[in-house]
């Protein structure tokens, strides 16, 4: 038995097919990238595991029990932060219990965490991009989720900033043994990042190939084995007519 | 060339008044005495007029003129009269936001509701101030009860449109993380769609404030032995413009001044708002 058992057999949107037999089964503390064209559902595919869509034929399970609706036990982080303009960085970290005050124990060891101490009174409005997404991936880590979710969410920051917040995920990762569900356009992040990149194809969306990165953590950027597995997964792309 | 620039510079070294003054209105003063520029100038302005008899001082007074009015009025029962007109403006401003807020909250939250109720005061805000007169004077007769109904009214609209669009407008997206959060039906509004419709509130607020002035106006005007509608309407009757134009004079300011005070809990609350009014305050 998986620890994540995704199981779609079909999603539609009115009568477009979106999702069709989508299997995937992953492990605890696994890391797996989802990349695809632009329309080929992955967000619709998390949207599917985190609860907000229930209208879909099939299944997800964690450790074995099947999911109905979202859960605490799974955390979303969006591709902008959505933070509340009104709470502050603690509040809104909180936010899954309501206000706790900026020195709520939880919410100082996750400021430490992203790397924002002190910045817990600050309002969203004083933060640059990347500060507000390190608040958001805070936010989503408050309910000590047992899997992470996350749907382009380094793809409005600028390329340094990009490079740090995905250090600061692999660090999450192997830390907490979190398992880590990311949708990513971005070949170099998902090798980087992931024990496994699934590829998606296009209408309807399926799992087209499953490619494992066996390479140790934590990981050197621009490595030749990073690199290698880099094309290998562009030739996975380029079969499955994506790029 | 270097003479010439010598030259400019000297001759600008002693700060010309209408250096200082542009200065001055550039950045320099406190931004109310900025804003009480303009009525200063036309106030003189008016003055000089009148004692040179540039108009007719039988029917534009100069504001000398005005004032002593004011200060005579003062001795008398001018405070009985803004008493009466501050009492009907508040609690008519009171009970019809209170009402707007409500039946707004129910309308914006709920489909079902709005399809129901909405549309109806769609068409009922279109219905000018003046045509609801005949109809509560008949209803309450000349008391209280009308003129209080009728700036509730005023009042209700404004809250009631701005806040039902404020729910509908909050982003899709702030929505979608009180859901994977579990948010109820009535958590979301409690901790998402309210906080987010707070700015929509407070433009209900202070364009119901505006329109309850203008209420107790009309409401004044036509029936009433108290307030400033009231000495509006006295001031016609005697062939008095000093006693008008006092009267608009005290509106203006009644109605400045309870805006701005509406205005300051605005700013406060709001303090979390990134827009260009809190970015300029900032970098004052
Ligand atoms: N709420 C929706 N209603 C109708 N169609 C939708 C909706 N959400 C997504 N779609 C459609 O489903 C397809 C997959 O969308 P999405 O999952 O967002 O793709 P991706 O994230 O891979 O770019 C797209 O063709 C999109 O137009
Ligand atoms: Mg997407």
């Amino acid at each position: 038995m998986s620890h994540l058992e995704i199981s779609i057999k079909q999603k539609k949107f009115a009568n477009k097919v979106v999702l069709q037999d989508v299997r995937l089964s992953i492990a605890q503390g696994e890391v797996v990238s989802l990349i695809g064209a632009s329309g080929c559902g992955k967000s619709t595919l998390l949207r599917v595991v985190s609860g907000l869509e229930h209208d879909y034929r099939g299944e997800v399970r964690l450790d074995g029990t099947v999911l109905s609706g979202v859960s605490r036990d799974i955390g979303f982080i969006f591709q902008e932060p959505r933070l509340f303009p009104w709470l502050n960085v603690a509040d809104n970290i909180s936010f899954d219990i309501g206000k706790v005050g900026h020195d709520d124990a939880r919410v100082i060891e996750l400021l430490a965490e992203v790397g924002l101490i002190g910045f817990g009174q600050a309002l969203p409005k004083q933060l640059s991009g990347g500060q507000a997404q390190r608040v958001a991936i805070a936010r989503g880590l408050y309910t000590h989720p047992k899997v992470l979710l996350l749907d382009e969410p380094f793809s409005a920051v600028d390329a340094f900033t990009r490079i740090r917040l995905q250090d600061l995920l692999a660090n999450v990762a192997n830390v907490h043994g979190i398992t880590i569900l990311l949708v990513t356009h971005d070949v170099d992040e998902a090798v980087f990042l992931s024990d496994r990149v699934v590829v998606i194809g296009n209408q309807p969306g399926t799992v087209v190939a499953d490619i494992r990165i066996e390479l140790p953590k934590p990981r050197e950027r621009e490595t030749a084995a990073l690199l290698a597995q880099r094309s290998i997964v562009f030739d996975a792309l380029h079969s499955a007519h994506v790029v | 060339m270097s003479d010439t620039l010598t030259l400019k510079k000297a001759a600008a070294a002693p700060v010309s008044p209408g250096d200082f003054l542009a200065a001055w209105v550039g950045g320099k003063a406190d931004r109310t005495l900025r804003g009480l520029l303009l009525p200063i100038l036309l106030l003189g302005l008016l003055e000089i007029a009148a004692r040179k008899g540039w108009v007719e001082a039988r029917l534009l007074p100069p504001p000398s003129e005005i004032g002593a009015t004011l200060w005579q009025l003062a001795q008398g029962d001018l405070w009985s009269h803004i008493g009466a007109s501050l009492a009907r403006v508040s609690i008519g401003f009171v009970i019809g936001s209170v009402l707007g807020l409500a039946v707004a909250v129910l309308v914006g939250l709920n489909r079902t509701l709005e399809d129901l109720l909405d549309p109806t005061f769609q068409a009922l805000r279109n219905v000018p101030s003046l045509a609801w007169v005949p109809l509560l004077l008949l209803w309450f007769g000349i008391d209280e009860a009308p003129k209080i109904t009728m700036i509730a009214l005023g009042a209700f609209f404004p809250v009631y449109l701005n806040v039902v669009c404020g729910l509908q407008n909050v982003d899709r997206k702030l929505i979608e993380v009180g859901e994977i959060h579990g948010l109820g039906k009535f958590e979301l509004a409690r901790r998402i769609l309210l906080p987010a419709s707070l700015p929509s509130v407070f433009t209900g607020l202070r364009t119901a404030l505006g329109l309850a002035w203008m209420f107790l106006v009309a409401a004044e005007l036509i029936a009433a032995s108290k307030g400033l509608g009231y000495l509006l309407s006295d001031g016609r009757e005697t062939s008095r413009p000093d006693l008008v134009i006092a009267a608009i004079f005290l509106i203006a300011l009644l109605g400045k001044v309870s805006d701005s005070a509406l205005a300051a809990i605005e700013v406060r609350s709001l303090y979390w708002r990134d827009t260009l009014r809190t970015r300029k305050r900032r970098h004052a």
